[in-house]
């Protein structure tokens, strides 16, 4: 039936409009962070003043204002930028030129770095704890599910549903601090906060010292992990066909597992793909918490610096990563939904 | 329901800690200020060892000192920073023309020669400063350190465009700086007429006024060699080349610093600096969360917080409720001042009656519990903070006597100012800080009890100074009679510190610090001191200068700050410098190996 | 199977001739017997099971606890079915027919549900025994079809897939043996290509071809024992007829015993040997298909009759039979269940009030639950209601 070249061209179709909407992103962001704060009255040299040495005057507060084109009409800003992603661009260095290339996201107008590769350099870690932690929550949270839905109304159910209610209700800066004097500082059986092993170094390390910072996170994923997987399997479970497949004499854990959950996994498919996506754009509070080098501690220092350039990278390679993250969530859903591949 | 329970105990937890806060601090007494001077007697521990002396004074070499960052830093090239951290840190990996002696309290507020054979040598009434280098100072990389790297080393940093980070003295002193001056632009150096080199161990300042704290400048960390060949302008920070007897070998933005031995430092040509160079190996690790960071230094996973600024207020109060935690901390005094300007140009405040009957009323110890209590804060009898030079304690109006305020006393003056009954008045503060905001709160309380009433106006921080109280016209005309302010100085010396604050005559149109004294004696001891080439007598100046500040009631001086440090028991070689108020970054070791 | 099987009762029912007012269908339908019926045994109750009974269910009550009170879906329920035979159940919705199938299979969730009484099927008791034991019979020894055959079907998984895996389950062959005898089954029932249609998914299936697929899926392991849910009540009329054709010609194949569930009359008419009508949980009406047609003993039975379709009309609805809603079946009206509804009810003395009827046997093999005397229900049947159908 065509599959492969439908499949082309849906894939086709939907990285043009991913492409167009970063495009878009890119430009309301930008907007945000450039134009906003001149409707609200702020003059060139406002924005500048953030990026001048404590004792700077107001001819040297200018003189940055041209220097980092706030001078110039916003659209011609906003060109420079949007250049720079296609084409890439230079960028003097007081010594010479440095180029920029494309896709370029802009230099640091606080360490002059180019965003991009400070990103890029970042992103193992934040990928690594992601990963680790989704499989963490994915398994914790799931499994529980199932348990809290068959026995439900039970002990174990209550107690897990407790427990979860903890796990979503919990800020992770408090669990996770809490976490790290007991295990790391306390008992020593995990790595101190801060600590990082590239996984091409020492695989063992890696995880070692992820292991924490994967619970913690993985706590509050699989918390609500488990609270859908319950939900999802409590409606499935009865559903006409698990009443078919258990009059066809099968055993009730293949019952559970390839007819309940096969069905209830479905939305959570869904929402995984979206979390990871947004995941892996910063964990944040987890990357704070811990004093990972990713993408997130990149992001809040980036806040609290006000470094323009830096935000609007973060903030551009999270949106492509919510963009793509959708993209495999519908073609995921094709695979596990034979209803939407073949209708 | 279990929610709430957990968010219940979370709560008394956090309840405890801060009931122990509070407990702990009356155990800690007050602070020491530092000063002493008896530099380089050794302390067996307990808390403040390190402060005044040296805890566990050792030679051992060797081992890993590892410092962490939880804030960001803004450059580690020595051309484009002003941060006390890394000018105290970078001393590890640059060498400047004089050097603030690593040594313990006030002796490290001594300025040494570093790559200079000697202090500057003024001659044209202070307006030409002379220094000759050392005999073999080399690069990391073997070649010879010439005062043509100097003189490039100040030259770059006069880009402000390509450096904006660093302090502006040298644009502001140096004579004759071209308009716009880049070495990027003007590649010759010769076109820099102010600095001179006549050979290659020889550098000569010419200033545009006569300034006889010079050597202050000559320690600026712009005044580390740069080779012309390798400077890559805003590149340069990924691999500064090492003069010190450390040296880069990784350098990861916003993440991680590590020096190695600089094997081609020779510490021969470093007599007088007091750096010990004790660890083989230093690392600097940026990012880490706050709270954390105090936890690792408890656990001995990390050594030293390298802002040096304290520690956070969850583990002030583990610290302060275990006397095991205690005996590993130190509280010095900071060279800064929490105070509150009073404004002469808003009636009736230009009766000096009237401002001594603020001073005496306001509560001291409301003042100091807005700054964190006894631990957080020793209340102030002057302007000058004590770890400056020169600061001669006075208690011109009884605070010691009278901490929490002197209604009657308040009274009196009043009546004396003809205002009996009181008067009204409004007090400026930032509203992104708190503490601003406390201490507001506890003058509007105090005051009141001598019949003055006050009224609390919050100002954005970002334009306090460039928009309202830091610009006369609209603090008068909006009637600010209190300006609530921080003030702290680059170096521990009475230019660094009073300045910018107290001399009349830099009082502009609007972004001032000075807001609002104007007094001609002040001014003219300024002068005074400034052309003093001694530097006993000038300090002997400064402090005249505090003095009569005090005199003419022109400031409340609020609180000198303190910092609760955590220093591990395995370091080495720990002080307090009073250079920059926190432990000595250039002679500190570890025995932990 | 065009043998007449000999009447299983010494009162068997005679062979009517085809020109039964119901017609066509009926004229179709194979009159093998009168009831499996035995003896009976006070209420809702039979005597000892029929030596040649296949299934045989006794006084079996199905109660579910709820918030509200005690749900008594099936309340003393009795019935025999030998091997090679149809059971028609019709009753009004609610009248626990599925509850039924359910108790039979075991699909009943333990824990919420009360259930006593007794079920044998082939000697074997159901109700208590491990419900490890019964399932290794479902699928195997007995299968269902259900009422809606898109939902019934996992839509995740091929239609062949799901066939396998009940094939698989009893017996011990690789997929692609069990693959094969999948698409056989397939073609068994009418799906044409079934050899590609085998992958296919169950969305992509018309109803009557999902329907057929789920009695593949029930058929593949040839079970002795087949319930049937409402099987075509989803289904258009031609389908319907074509679906009825096929578990005929399978159930003679495999001489498998049938319940068939409807709500309507015009399918277990053409299908059934015995019929039985439920109301409230219970059967008020238990006799050889021709008996329950021709010659009906009980008001709920009539009602049923009336509304059925007429020949000429296409459509074949939902019952609707008798003004009034069904009793609650947590306070069961007193005496007949039926009389709120009953147009005869004041005819009784008061007994239709106050006392519940037992069913008994109104003729030979012909048992009923109501009051009227046999004279009263002559004179009804014969003068309001026969002539009216
Ligand atoms: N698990 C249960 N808990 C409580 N009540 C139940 C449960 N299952 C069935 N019932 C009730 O038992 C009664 C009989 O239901 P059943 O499904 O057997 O009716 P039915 O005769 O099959 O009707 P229909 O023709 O609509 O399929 C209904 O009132 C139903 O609400
Ligand atoms: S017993 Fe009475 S109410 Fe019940 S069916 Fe017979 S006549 Fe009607
Ligand atoms: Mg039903």
């Amino acid at each position: 039936m065509g599959l492969p070249t439908t499949v082309f061209a849906y894939l086709v179709k939907r990285l043009i409009s991913a492409v167009v909407l970063l495009f878009i992103i890119t430009a309301v962001v930008f907007a945000i962070f450039f134009l906003l704060p001149r409707l609200g009255g702020a003059s060139a040299d406002d924005l500048a003043s953030r990026y001048v040495g404590k004792s700077a005057g107001a001819a040297q507060i200018h003189e940055t204002a041209v220097r980092l084109g706030f001078t110039d009409p916003i659209w011609v800003q906003y060109g420079r930028f949007a250049k720079g992603l296609v084409a890439g661009s230079d960028y003097y260095t007081g010594a010479g030129y440095d180029h920029c290339p494309a896709p370029c996201l802009g230099y640091s107008f606080i360490t002059q770095n180019p965003v991009l590769p400070d990103l890029l350099d970042r992103l193992p870690v934040t990928m690594s704890l992601a990963a680790g932690a989704a499989f963490l929550w994915l398994l914790g949270g799931i499994s529980t599910g199932v348990v809290s839905a068959l026995k439900r109304g039970s002990f174990i159910d209550r107690a897990a549903m407790t427990t979860a209610l903890a796990g979503v209700s919990l800020p992770i800066f408090f669990t996770g601090l809490l976490s790290l004097s007991i295990f790391s500082y306390g008992l020593g059986w995990t790595a101190p906060g801060g600590s990082y092993t590239p996984f091409q170094e020492n695989p063992l390390m890696w995880a070692y010292d992820l292991l924490l910072p994967w619970i913690t996170l993985a706590f509050l994923y699989a918390a609500a992990y488990a609270r859908l997987t319950r939900a999802g399997m409590l409606e499935t479970m009865n559903e006409d066909y698990i009443r078919t497949a258990r009059a066809k004499g099968l055993r009730e854990h293949d019952v559970v597992v390839r007819h309940g959950l096969r069905a209830a996994l479905t939305p959570i498919v869904t929402i995984f793909g979206l979390d990871l996506g947004l995941l892996l754009g910063g964990a944040i509070l987890t990357e704070t918490t811990f004093s990972l080098p990713g993408i997130g501690q990149y992001a809040v220092q980036a806040v609290a610096n006000n470094d323009l350039p830096k935000v609007l990278g973060v903030t551009i390679l999270g949106a492509l990563f919510i963009v793509i993250a959708n993209l495999v969530v519908d073609l995921l859903y094709a695979v596990v939904d034979p209803r939407v591949r073949t209708a | 329901m279990k929610k709430t329970r957990i968010m219940a105990v979370a709560g008394a937890m956090a309840l405890a800690l801060g009931l122990t806060a509070c407990g702990g601090s009356n155990t800690s007494g007050t602070g020491t200020g530092s000063s002493g001077g008896s530099g380089g007697g050794a302390a067996a521990g307990g808390a403040n060892a390190a402060i005044g002396k040296i805890y566990n004074p050792s030679d051992a070499k060797g081992g890993t000192l590892r410092f962490g960052a939880a804030g960001d830093w803004d450059s580690v090239d020595p051309g484009d920073t002003y941060y006390g951290l890394s000018w105290n840190f970078l001393r590890n990996y640059a060498r400047t023309l004089v050097v603030f002696k690593a040594a313990p309290g006030s002796e490290g507020t001594k300025l040494v020669p570093d790559m200079a054979t000697s202090l500057g040598k003024a001659s044209d009434n202070n307006q030409t400063w002379t220094y000759t280098l050392r005999d073999g100072l080399k690069y990391e990389d073997g070649t010879p350190i010439t005062s043509k790297d100097v003189k490039y080393g100040i030259a770059r940093s006069l880009d402000k465009d390509t450096f904006p980070n660093g302090p502006t003295y040298f644009n502001d002193f140096l004579k004759d700086v071209p308009e716009g001056y880049s070495v990027y632009k003007d590649k010759d150096l010769a076109n820099l007429k102010s600095i001179e080199t006549p050979d290659d161990k020889t550098i000569v300042f010419h200033l545009n006024k006569p300034f006889s704290s010079f050597d202050y400048f000559a320690q600026l960390a712009s005044t580390a060699p740069v080779p012309q060949a390798k400077d890559t302008g805003t590149k340069y920070k990924e691999h500064v080349i090492s003069s010190g007897p450390y040296k880069f070998t990784t350098y990861q933005s916003g993440k991680l610093l590590e020096l190695d031995r600089n094997p081609n430092y020779d510490p021969a040509t470093d007599p007088d600096s007091g750096r010990k160079a004790l660890p083989d190996k230093l690392t600097v690790q940026i990012g880490i969360n706050a709270a954390d960071l105090d936890n690792r230094l408890m656990s001995g996973d990390l050594d030293v917080d390298i802002a040096g600024t304290g520690v956070q207020a969850a583990a002030q109060g583990k610290i302060l409720a275990s006397p095991d935690l205690k005996k590993n901390t130190d509280n010095p005094t900071s060279a800064r001042s929490n105070y509150t300007q009073i404004n002469t140009d808003v009636a009736p405040f230009d009766n000096i009656d009237c401002r001594k009957a603020v001073l005496l009323a306001y509560d001291k110890t409301g003042y100091q519990r807005a700054y964190g209590g006894s631990i957080g804060a020793d209340i102030a009898t002057s302007l000058m903070p004590t770890v400056v030079p020169g600061h001669q304690d006075m208690d011109t109006y009884g605070f010691k006597a009278k901490p929490q305020g002197d209604p009657e006393a308040a009274k009196a003056e009043l009546t004396k100012c003809g205002k009996p009954d009181g008067f009204e008045t409004t007090v400026a503060y930032r509203n992104e800080r708190p503490k601003e905001k406390a201490v507001a709160e506890s003058l509007q309380q105090s005051l009141a009890k001598a019949g003055i009433k006050v009224t609390l106006k919050g100002f954005p921080s970002g334009d306090y100074f460039k928009l309202y109280a830091g610009k006369p016209d609209y603090a008068k005309a909006n009637g600010l009679g209190l300006l609530v302010m921080s003030w702290g100085a680059d170096w521990p010396d009475g230019f660094g510190f009073l300045s910018q604050i107290v001399d009349s005559r830099v009082i502009r149109a609007a972004g001032n610090t000075n807001l609002g004294i104007k007094l001609p004696e002040v001014d003219k001891l300024i002068d005074q001191a400034l052309g003093e080439n001694d530097t006993s007598k000038r300090e002997t100046i400064w402090g005249q200068v505090d003095k009569t500040v005090m005199d003419n009631a022109v400031v409340l001086p609020g609180v000198w700050p303190k910092a609760l440090i955590y220093r591990p028991d395995y370091l080495t070689n720990v002080f307090v410098t009073d250079a920059y108020n926190f432990y000595d970054y250039a002679a500190m070791g570890t025995s932990k190996k | 199977m065009s043998q007449p099987s000999k009447p299983t009762t010494e009162a068997s029912v005679a062979a009517q001739p085809d020109t039964s007012e119901t017609g066509d269908r009926a004229g179709r339908r194979r009159r093998k017997s009168a009831a499996t019926v035995n003896a009976l045994d006070g209420i809702g109750g039979l005597g000892a099971p029929a030596p040649d009974s296949f299934l045989s269910v006794r006084d079996l009550r199905v109660h579910f606890p709820t918030d509200d009170g005690l749900v008594k879906s099936v309340d003393g329920l009795s019935f025999d079915l030998s091997r090679g035979k149809t059971l028609g159940i019709v009753g009004e919705s609610g009248s626990g027919k599925s509850v039924t199938s359910m108790a039979i299979m075991g699909l009943h969730k333990p824990g919420t549900v009360q259930m006593t009484g007794s079920i044998r099927l082939d000697g074997q008791e159901l109700v208590g025994s491990s419900p490890e034991a019964v399932r290794l019979l479902r699928g195997k020894k007995m299968a269902m079809i259900f009422q809606d055959p898109l939902s019934a079907m996992h839509p995740f998984y091929t239609v062949g897939h799901q066939i396998v895996e009940a094939y698989r389950m009893h017996n011990d062959v690789s997929t692609s043996v069990a693959k094969k005898h999948a698409v056989e089954m397939l073609d068994r029932v009418g799906i044409p290509q079934a050899s590609s249609r085998v992958d296919d998914y169950p969305h992509q299936f018309s109803g009557g071809m999902r329907q057929r697929a789920m009695i593949a899926m029930a058929l593949s392991c040839s079970p002795d024992l087949l319930i049937a849910d409402e099987p075509t009540t989803a289904l258009d009329v031609t389908v319907q007829a074509q679906i009825l054709d096929l578990v005929r010609d399978l159930q003679s194949e495999f001489n498998s015993a049938v319940i068939i569930i409807t709500h309507d009359l015009g399918v277990v008419a053409e299908l059934s040997d015995d019929i039985m009508v439920m109301y409230a949980g219970r059967a008020v009406e238990y006799a050889a298909a021709e008996e329950v047609f021709e010659r009906p003993k009980h008001p709920y039975t009539w009602g049923l009759l009336s509304s059925m379709p007429r020949l000429d009309r296409a459509r074949i609805d939902r019952l609707r039979p008798i003004p009034g809603a069904p009793p609650s079946l947590i306070n069961v009206p007193s005496g007949c269940p039926f009389h709120p509804r009953c147009a005869y009810a004041d005819r009784t003395g008061g007994l239709s009030q106050s006392q519940r009827p037992p069913l008994e046997e109104k003729a030979p093999g012909h048992y009923a639950a109501c009051h009227l005397t046999p004279e009263q229900r002559t004179a009804i049947w014969e003068t309001d209601i026969k002539p009216t159908l």
